[in-house]
């Protein structure tokens, strides 16, 4: 298996998607080549970091502002 | 096992299905159930969209508005939630064209772009790199590096990966094919990883200050 080959399985990789066969062989290259098992780890962190930190935190109020204007909706007929 | 598990999961109605039942019958604090359940999900979607907060926050009112509005139409052939993205990211799109008038936005144009299809900074990331930033570099850091992405890349990401929909969920949410959705998510996870690289790369310690566990 070519470091491109691999690549193009990364995100079956990553999302569990491989076949018992498959796997094997990805795992036979990643045991001789570096390169793809940093790029392999390195992504895996990189989805965990953004998956794990709310880097948009919503407004407190807000949710009190939309349940206002969905009464008000309502009041216009529900 | 898992072929009789994934098929009871298919028969059993997704809890969404009985608050939208409640909702059309009248009962109006089954919809402030969903938008509980979805407010903050949503918000996040529109900032990563229109990279404004008043907008996102405008966005966010306006989606679930108009899902209740449009609620009979809602055939429950899909996931509510998918349906709900599908009317923010629209919705999400409206605001940044009005923004950039004139400049026509899409999320399904596709990109061309080189990068992020051949990883290039093959370095390895310090263990937990994370911790060598406090909490407000750290989403700083995180903020402007998936801000560089193109907003096809970025909605694809958060939706697949932060939020964790399905690629045939996601697709159906943002009106792409599958292997669009797969393209997509597979740069859009290198490019990130290529960005945060220059952040989290283990640094070159000076040799008498000592490199302990890292000397392999
Ligand atoms: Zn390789």
């Amino acid at each position: 298996m070519t470091c491109t080959e691999f690549l193009a399985m990364l995100d079956d990789m990553i999302d569990n998607t491989v076949s018992r066969e498959m796997r094997a062989d990805l795992q036979e290259h990643l045991n001789g080549c570096e390169h793809c098992e940093v790029t392999l780890n390195t992504t895996r962190k990189t989805i965990e970091i953004y998956r794990s930190h709310e880097i948009y935190e919503m407004p407190t109020n807000l949710r009190d502002r939309l349940h206002k204007a969905i009464m008000e909706r309502c009041k216009k007929g529900c | 096992m898992a072929t009789i598990q994934s098929i009871a999961n298919e028969n059993e109605p997704h809890p969404d299905v009985a608050l939208v039942e409640r909702v059309k019958s009248g009962d109006i604090s089954a919809y402030d159930e969903l938008v509980r359940k979805y407010d903050r999900q949503i918000f996040r979607i529109a900032q990563h969209i229109t990279q404004n907060r008043e907008d996102a926050e405008d966005v966010m009112q306006d989606a679930f508005l108009k899902a209740y509005e449009k609620l009979d139409q809602f055939q429950g052939n899909s996931k509510f939630y998918t349906w709900l993205v599908r009317i923010a990211v629209n919705e999400s799109l409206m605001r940044l064209r009005k923004r950039r008038t004139g400049k026509m936005v899409s999320i399904d144009e596709d990109i061309e772009t080189e990068e992020g299809t051949v990883p290039r900074d093959l370095a390895d990331w310090a263990p937990d790199p994370e911790q060598n930033y406090t909490q407000a570099e750290l989403a700083e850091i995180l903020r402007k590096t998936i801000q560089g992405l193109p907003p096809g890349f970025r909605v694809v990401f958060v939706l697949r990966d932060v939020d964790g929909l399905s690629t045939e969920e996601t697709a159906e949410s943002l009106g792409l094919s599958v292997p669009a959705v797969k393209s997509r998510l597979l740069r859009a996870r290198l490019q990130l990883r290529e960005r945060l690289a220059r952040y989290f790369k283990r640094k070159k310690v000076p040799r008498e200050k000592g490199v302990k566990s890292d000397v392999h």
